[in-house]
């Protein structure tokens, strides 16, 4: 039997957004999907070297939970969105989440495949150093390819 | 129920549970029984969606003390 494929698009550069395509990848992978997720916009971000530097902010988010209430004005006050970060980051290590690098980690070791977007890599002048190895650079057709022999394709 | 291996998954959230269940399960042979412990409450749905996946069958699951054990049986 041909294993079931997923094609992702992940557009999101944010802490809660990375997740999902990470999620998605490293589970179906375990499922023996066949996986490729296609890195674009924002999302490249999840490609760097370093995920430190991937964050949350409650700014224009009414609907993340804050441990006291705070109003939208304070929200915008200088490292607030650092602040904001870290305590996330704690309180998933303290629930037993697997960090961003972790998954990453994983989704690499099971062979899902990570495209970059060309387009935006050159927009954002961003050089292909600044990305892990284990990549190829691509567009649209790319992934219109996979995704049309794929069972699931999401947009993230 | 007799098994070959365990593998502790407590405290661990989705999808580490069933992630590192696929590992543990990877150097283990045809037949053999993998025991899985796990305080994930939706490790329920995802391990019998897992078995049911992967053709690893769920030979036993129960809980007690908000732990979870399921007995798989290597494809």
């Amino acid at each position: 039997m041909a294993s079931k494929k997923m094609a992702l698009i992940a557009t999101k550069g944010t802490l809660d957004m990375a997740y999902p395509p990470f999620i998605l990848a490293s589970t179906a992978a375990a499922l023996g999907w066949e996986v490729q997720i296609f890195f674009t916009f924002y999302g490249l971000s999840l490609l760097r070297h370093d995920l430190g530097g991937v964050k949350i902010s409650p700014l224009a988010n009414p609907a993340m939970p804050m441990p006291v209430p705070m109003p939208v004005i304070v929200q915008m006050l200088p490292g607030m969105e650092s602040m904001a970060s870290m305590m996330m980051k704690n309180k998933m290590k303290s629930k037993g989440v697997a960090s961003l690098q972790e998954l990453r980690d994983i989704c690499i070791e099971s062979e899902v495949k990570f495209i970059a977007c060309q387009m935006t890599v050159d927009l954002f002048d961003y050089k292909n150093s600044d990305f892990i190895k284990d990549i190829e650079f691509g567009g649209a057709a790319t992934f219109m390819k996979f995704a049309g022999e794929s069972d699931v394709s999401l947009f993230i | 129920m007799d098994f070959s291996k365990e593998f502790d998954a407590s405290g661990l959230a989705c999808p580490l549970p069933i992630v590192k269940t696929k590992k543990a399960l990877n150097d283990m042979i045809s037949g053999q029984v993998l025991r899985v412990i796990a305080t994930d409450p939706g490790s329920v749905c995802d391990m019998a969606a897992f078995a049911e996946q992967t053709g690893n069958a769920l030979l036993e699951q129960t809980s007690e003390n908000s732990k979870y054990v399921f007995y798989l049986k290597k494809a």
